[in-house]
């Protein structure tokens, strides 16, 4: 059984958002508008966090791109009373939008504040309705969702592979996010399998966990700036 | 079965009461009990009607907010990422813990028996149903998709889903649940005599309803002795169950990890705010039934004085825990739990939390610590303050942890938004809307029980009483 995982290399993150961009059109996740999004009520599954160290003019900019950490110990699963929000046998957070009842418990308790709340139900301008995924189904008003790792495309690789008689590789499957990252800064892969490319970057000495003293046990593994 | 005679019981009723009082209070005349505590289920004026319809049409407001919210979705109210819990989640709190008035007066006071508890123990036990009712609403509100809400139950299903008993929120089912039963059995049993006493002097329609609801009550020597038997069980089998409640209530947020929340204190810590701010419930509610429905030979300024004192102990007990908590977490200095310690002590919401260190703590402090400010007014004004006190505390735990979790790039705000307002708005009509109703169906001071205390029959006194007898606590 496969533990997914994920690796992100600041180093080479540059804040271009084309993940964030990847991420809504693969979910279907909804734009809420400006007005929303100045009260906070935007849904953006993998967010670029941006920070500033120091005083002008010798500013430094970096870039964290965060989203839902899988946790191994989530502490959004064991506060959900429906168990909307459960783990999978192969390590994944998974969240089950039509059993969610809308308590909001989970992100509460979420550290990373990873986790989003559907305000109203969504709506896209035309002709974004024509792009919608249909292997991700659409989520109603009152349903918490967050980053799945792209289950739809794990799923569908493990079927592909059983197909053909195959066995799945490392780098065959790629959420839309790693897919897209321009300078290869997020990498996904099996962390149960030593020689995965994920995995090896999480053994690396460079690897941290976000918020990792909060006892969560993150799957994402952050390879801390040298430069 | 047979008791030994009892000596009398003196209840401090027919003793001079009031020590200082300028005006004494006129004396309770047996003979004018009934006429004077039936008057209000007998006789409707205009008034009432008015009150009625002004309480109503708040409640009627915040029913059309609900409604409003589940129709237009719950972005017409001022949640927002991160801070997922806001209005309704306080409100919840906050009414929960006023539903600890009647456990604490009534049950407690039952046990040790004293005296001064006879004419306050329905105010109480009423509040105590109805914060519950109230309370019991908001999880319910807050809902994303408040139609599913019996997922929370734990019915067999064809797909063999049950609720996940590992969530705090599963853990309130059931303790709200209980407590609701436990308090309405509490409320209603000792009320069964007094149905039989409005069957007695009513007719027609009236004395129908009441004699169904009197099930049948005769006031021999063995119901007496039942009656008296089934209180005793349930008063000490209500006290553990709202310590409970109110733990498992504070367990919805230890048990997250949010800075600020995920503290061992929580449990006693709304225990404690819980019976504080139901004791200043209890003295406003009796303040008001007192002026009302002219209540002055019965409620005295004794009983505001005494439960002034437990509310100006709990003043002091709400205090220490506020002190230790915020002490260990100064200490500790861990960065995410100093954010949100500095964000309540002196950023944005130090105005709202020296409001509440001033309503609960130096207030009743100097109402009730003072002798000379220890009136009725006094009391009531430190009540209202407690209560606005304890309803900002609820909302001071909540909204400033979850605005300002661990990462910087997602702190937020929250402010609320008309739904919300006019929601908690409606909730406050709603306890005087059920409570005005409530004093037109049930004797608001239990009658029975206020004969018992000036003419003790001995079949009365249970056993257990008689051999520790602790009826001169004045407290």
């Amino acid at each position: 059984m496969p533990r997914w995982g994920m690796a992100v290399d600041l180093d080479r993150c540059n804040g271009c958002g084309a993940c964030v961009v990847a991420c809504h059109a693969e979910n279907n996740i909804a734009t809420v508008g400006a007005d929303e999004a100045a009260r906070g009520r935007a849904n953006h599954w993998i967010r670029i966090e941006r920070y500033w160290e120091g005083e002008f003019p010798d500013v430094r900019l970096t870039f964290r791109p965060v989203m839902c950490q899988q946790c191994g110990n989530a502490p959004c699963e064991i506060v959900c009373p429906t168990y909307a929000s459960h783990h999978t046998e192969d390590g994944l957070n998974a969240q089950v939008y039509n059993r969610c009842v809308g308590t909001r418990y989970c992100a509460n308790a979420c550290p990373y504040n990873a986790r989003f709340f559907n305000f109203f139900n969504p709506a896209w301008d035309k002709p974004l309705h024509l792009q919608l995924n249909p292997d991700v189904s659409v989520r109603e008003a009152g349903v918490m969702e967050k980053c799945t790792f792209c289950v739809q495309r794990i799923r569908g690789a493990q079927l592909q592979a059983r197909a053909d008689g195959g066995e799945l590789r490392d780098g065959d499957i790629q959420p839309a996010c790693v897919q897209s990252c321009a300078v290869r800064a997020l990498v996904f892969g099996d962390l149960d399998d030593p020689d995965s490319e994920a995995s090896r970057f999480s053994r690396s000495p460079r690897g941290t966990r976000l918020l990792e003293d909060v006892g969560t046990r993150p799957n994402v593994t952050y390879l801390a700036r040298q430069s | 079965m047979t008791y030994p005679p009892a000596p009398l019981v003196d209840d401090g009723l027919l003793r001079p009461l009031v020590r200082r009082s300028s005006s004494p209070s006129p004396p309770v005349i047996s003979s004018r009990i009934d006429s004077d505590l039936l008057r209000p289920l007998l006789l409707t004026s205009s008034r009432f009607y008015v009150v009625a319809a002004f309480f109503g049409a708040f409640v009627l407001a915040g029913l059309v907010a609900w409604i409003s919210q589940i129709y237009f979705g719950f972005g017409i109210s001022g949640i927002r990422r991160p801070v997922y819990w806001g209005f309704y989640v306080t409100n919840f709190v906050f009414w929960i813990g006023i539903s600890h008035a009647g456990t604490l007066i009534s049950a407690i006071l039952r046990l040790v028996n004293a005296g001064w508890r006879r004419p306050v123990t329905r105010c109480a036990e009423a509040i105590t149903v109805f914060a519950l009712m109230i309370g019991a609403m908001f999880p319910l509100i807050h809902l994303g998709r408040p139609w599913l809400a019996f997922w929370l139950f734990p019915y067999p299903s064809e797909r063999l889903i049950w609720p996940n008993f590992r969530s705090p929120l599963v853990w309130d089912f059931f303790a709200i649940n209980t407590y609701l039963t436990g308090s309405v059995l509490f409320l209603v049993l000792p009320m069964i005599p007094d149905f039989a006493v409005v069957r007695d002097k009513s007719t027609g329609l009236r004395r129908r309803i009441y004699r169904a609801l009197a099930l049948g009550w005769r006031g021999t020597p063995r119901q007496w002795h039942r009656l008296e038997t089934a209180m005793q069980i349930m008063a000490i089998a209500i006290i553990p169950v709202a310590v409970s409640v109110h733990t498992i209530v504070s367990f919805d947020f230890s048990m997250a990890p949010v800075p600020m929340w995920q503290t061992t204190i929580f449990g006693p810590y709304f225990v404690a705010g819980a019976i504080f701010s139901g004791i200043a419930a209890l003295i406003i509610a009796m303040a008001v039934l007192r002026r009302v429905l002219h209540l002055e030979a019965y409620l005295h300024p004794v009983h505001f004085e005494n439960l002034g004192k437990l509310l100006l102990v709990m003043a002091l007990l709400w205090g220490y825990f506020v002190f230790n908590e915020r002490l260990v977490t100064y200490y500790g200095n861990g960065p995410a739990e100093m954010t949100v310690f500095f964000r309540t002590q002196r950023d944005s919401f130090a105005p709202l939390y020296w409001t509440m260190v001033v309503c609960n703590f130096v207030v009743p402090l100097v109402l009730i610590g003072i002798r000379r400010f220890r009136t009725i007014t006094g009391c009531v004004l430190a009540s209202g303050a407690v209560v606005v006190g304890m309803w900002l505390e609820r909302f001071l735990i909540i909204v400033p942890s979850l605005g300002a979790k661990y990462l910087p790039y997602s702190f937020g705000t929250y402010r609320p938004q008309p739904v919300e307002i006019v929601i908690t708005a409606a909730t406050f009509a709603a306890m005087a809307l059920l409570y005005a109703l409530f004093t037109k169906i049930v004797p608001i001071i239990s009658i029975w029980e206020l004969k018992a205390g000036e003419h003790p029959s001995p079949a009365l006194i249970p056993p257990a009483t008689e051999e520790h007898r602790l009826g001169e606590l004045h407290l």
